[in-house]
């Protein structure tokens, strides 16, 4: 019996996870939303996604049989990243937009530095920025309405009656731009000053607009998912849904989203309003709900090789995500900022371990 | 054969058989790791005591929880090593062909910080030589054979032991061999003599038996509660603390509700009921879940904190030392696993070999995989059963090739499941990747050396890395750096 006895040093137990299980995982706690997507936009947003997933796994195969190591696609991390880019793009894009984001991704953001866990910036979020940077109007444009025919949520005619005539700038935006986008287009004062008449008429109207974002209508549609926007991202509640799956499971830890969410919605209540509007509990919840802050919060911070390991670390992290966020909705170029975010956070990730490094238990000060 | 309640060896099998079929159930539900953090840490199960990180392994003890305490006969051979504590090794004081009686001494302590040895059966000296040693290397160790007749030398009855001063115990104690049963087996008089500027105020005792598999504590709480507590007054008297605390953990709640009832009438000892959690039974996590008191790192003692920790089995062989001057010679040890076909709680003497143990629960009912002396988790795992028990062997257990299964090393994913886990709050992947780079500093700082090898972090870690081995690496590296350096 003696031949096929293990000696090993201990422990001896191991609770049976393991990296392929992980990944799995996270990719079906993603499948809600992706079937969200799927019921709002036809089956093109399902293609797109696959596209890109498939992609990311040929590429990574294709790069580690280059690279002459064991190929390890199995474990579903190429399919994750893949499966992740393409959540970052709408569903109105072209099809070679995800397989272009995919192959970037995985071969200059992850194999390049050599594969899983290496990796300094989430590969995802890198892909979805060469996109931005390379094709700026395909991805920052072009957003289609859900097929209930509804790209932001907002009925203008609780705005003003006969605005197509009295402001048609504000008719457009309204009826053409994802919530963000408005969010973003009402902050800037000459966009307000060009809508109709008058300042005062001018400002009524910014308010109305401004208020609608946050009203019930509005939030509702967001919730669901019922807008304009990111195939992956709409659909704040199938992204909760898949959160709580990988919480209870344990996948993910809940200081990054709690922080992150957390500071979004306390930045936005602070300064997220405007002059003549009215400051409301709801107006956090259109910043929370709005652009990709649930799907990066639980899906893209909380990436394991990219965020930092120390407690404390994973709370400044998931802050500086946050404030960075807000600023660049608030007062930055973009409509949209939590991808911009997260990868300057992933950046800093080294040095915030280093900086947040754990007492032991029972450490006495010097 | 009958054991000490008069249950049949058959009884307790059908009665474990009965628990088999909840383990099936049970090992699929726990096996998918710990769901529970999460939760916990959002205050939900925060009813119950308990330390900060930690893990959640099935206890896997319905093997052997139900199988009454068997009392071995004396085995034919024993062989006693002469390390079987922390300290110096005890010198022999016997020579080949002497005939030597139960209890008698056959080695003295070789210092302060050092145990006494003495024959567990009676016969004669036939070796005195290196012999497998239960931690996996070859020791120095005195075997006897054997005569049969199990002749003892006279023990007493003082029935006025807790009028002895704390010296005259503490002598009795030494006198007797008496070193920690929980596994490290630090000596006992060592550990009840402090400095005399420190203060003990509070006596614990372990019955924690946070190691999965494992029931030699849990069978003697419920089946000894009353020596388990003459011997934590006999500790208390010793290094005059006012406060006695008997930590358990919940999955032990017969063993909780049976001390309560035995301290209900005396008002300086509790039982403190704590959450299962891996490593509670370790120092100085027991000693912060029953009083939030935080022992000092880098070396730092529980008397530091005015504490004295015992295992409840030490606490039964003091009590026998003062009150009889019995050496401690036998203890109970769980032999159990999956394949063990009647798992066990044996009161065997110590020096009997393991493959006696094993016979004695009439072998496995399939191939053994991997064996292990002691818990699964800090346990050392043996090439053979030569080995024999020891004052510190709580248990063995034997797995089966798949259960001892190792899984492929994969790169670490940074998913810091590892920091999430550490009781001691140390960043096990960041010690483990500064080690294969050479950086000791850099692990140093991340806690190296205050790791105590719990294992938490190579239990949850996803990528299979065996983060406890790495550290131990860095760890013998470290001390070799230290010295080069002197």
């Amino acid at each position: 019996m003696n031949d096929k006895l293990l000696v090993s040093p201990a422990p001896h137990l191991h609770d049976r996870t393991n990296v392929s299980m992980v990944m799995w995982n996270v990719i079906l706690a993603l499948t809600p939303a992706l079937v969200m997507a799927t019921y709002f936009w036809g089956i093109k947003a399902l293609m797109l996604t696959l596209l890109g997933a498939v992609t990311a796994v040929v590429t990574e195969a294709a790069v580690q049989k280059f690279r002459k190591v064991p190929i390890s696609v199995a474990d579903g991390s190429a399919f994750l990243t893949g499966m992740l880019l393409s959540f970052n793009i709408h569903a109105n894009s072209p099809w070679w937009l995800p397989v272009v984001g995919s192959v970037f991704a995985i071969v200059v953001g992850k194999q390049v530095f050599g594969g899983l866990g290496n990796n300094p910036v989430n590969p995802a979020l890198l892909g979805r920025a060469f996109l931005l940077a390379s094709w700026p109007t395909l991805v920052t444009n072009g957003w289609i309405p859900t097929r209930s025919g509804s790209i932001n949520g907002i009925n203008p005619d609780l705005i003003g009656t006969n605005l197509q005539t009295i402001a048609p700038k504000a008719y457009e935006l309204i009826t053409s731009a994802t919530p963000l986008k408005v969010a973003q287009t009402i902050r800037d004062t000459s966009f307000v000053s060009s809508l109709t008449g008058s300042a005062t008429e001018n400002a009524t109207l910014a308010s109305n607009i401004f208020n609608s974002l946050f009203d019930m209508g509005t939030l509702k549609a967001m919730f669901w998912g019922n807008i304009g926007g990111c195939i992956g991202e709409v659909s704040v509640f199938a992204l909760l849904l898949g959160a709580a799956y990988l919480l209870y499971k344990n996948i993910i830890e809940w200081r990054i989203p709690l922080f992150y969410i957390g500071t979004v919605f306390a930045l936005s209540f602070l300064f997220g309003g405007i002059t003549g509007s009215r400051y409301s509990v709801m107006l956090p919840f259109f910043h929370i709900f709005g652009g990709g802050l649930m799907l990066g919060a639980f899906f893209m911070a909380t990436d394991y090789t990219t965020s930092p390991i120390t407690k404390r670390g994973r709370i400044i992290f998931a802050i500086g995500c946050g404030v960075l966020t807000i600023v660049i909705r608030l007062v930055g170029g973009y409509p949209e900022g939590v991808s911009y975010s997260i990868l300057f956070m992933n950046v800093m990730t080294p040095l915030i371990d280093r900086l947040t490094m754990p007492k032991a238990f029972g450490e006495v000060k010097k | 054969m009958k054991n000490a309640l008069g249950a049949t060896r058959e009884e307790i099998f059908q009665k474990n058989l009965a628990e088999y079929g909840q383990y099936h159930f049970m090992a699929k539900k726990y096996s998918k790791g710990s769901t529970y953090r999460n939760l916990s840490q959002l205050g939900v199960l925060m009813s119950l005591k308990t330390f900060p990180g930690g893990v959640h392994p099935h206890d896997f003890k319905h093997f052997s929880k139900t199988a009454a305490i068997d009392k071995l006969p004396p085995p034919e051979k024993v062989i006693i090593p002469m390390s079987q504590h922390i300290g110096s090794p005890s010198s022999p004081c016997v020579k080949v062909g002497d005939e030597v009686l139960v209890g008698q001494l056959i080695a003295e302590a070789s210092g302060f910080v050092s145990i006494p040895q003495h024959a567990s059966i009676s016969g004669k000296v036939t070796k005195i030589d290196l012999f497998a040693h239960p931690v996996g290397t070859k020791q120095m160790a005195i075997e006897i054979t054997g005569d049969g007749l199990d002749k003892w030398i006279e023990l007493v009855d003082d029935e006025n032991y807790l009028d002895l001063t704390p010296d005259e115990m503490k002598k009795r104690i030494a006198d007797a061999g008496v070193c920690g049963m929980g596994g490290a087996g630090f000596p006992t008089h060592v550990k009840l003599s402090p400095p005399k500027d420190k203060v003990i105020d509070t006596v614990i005792l372990n019955g924690v038996e946070c190691e999965p598999y494992l029931t030699s504590d849990y069978r003697l709480m419920i089946e000894r509660p009353e020596e388990i507590l003459r011997g934590l007054e006999n500790v208390m008297k010793v290094v005059g603390a006012s406060k006695g605390i008997i930590g358990i953990e919940s999955n032990k709640p017969d063993a909780i509700a049976l001390l309560q009832k035995h301290t209900a009438s005396k008002a300086n000892i509790e039982v403190v009921g704590l959450k299962m959690q891996y490593p509670q039974g370790a120092e100085k996590q027991l000693i912060y879940a029953a009083t939030k008191r935080k022992v000092p790192n880098k070396g730092g003692l529980p008397m530091a904190v005015g504490v004295v920790v015992q295992n409840v089995g030490t606490a039964v062989a003091v009590y026998e030392a003062v009150r009889y001057k019995k050496p401690l010679l036998e203890r109970v040890i769980t032999v159990t696993g999956s394949i063990v076909k009647r798992p066990a709680n044996f009161l065997a003497r110590v020096g009997t070999p393991y493959s006696v143990l094993v016979d004695n629960c009439d072998g496995v009912n399939t191939e053994i995989g991997k064996i292990i002396s002691g818990g699964p988790m800090m346990g050392f795992s043996l090439p053979n059963l030569d080995a024999p028990m020891t004052k510190g062997s709580s248990g063995i257990v034997l797995m089966n090739r798949t259960e001892a299964k190792q899984l492929q090393e994969h790169t670490c994913l940074r998913c810091a499941k590892c920091v999430d886990v550490c009781p001691l709050n140390l960043l096990p992947s960041l010690i483990v990747s500064a080690v294969k780079v050479e950086d000791l500093e850099m692990a140093n700082k991340a806690g190296m050396t205050d790791c105590m090898k719990c294992g938490s972090c190579a239990y949850v870690c996803p990528a299979q890395i065996r983060l406890v081995q790495w550290i131990d690496t860095g760890k013998i590296k470290w001390a070799a750096l230290q010295r080069a350096k002197k």
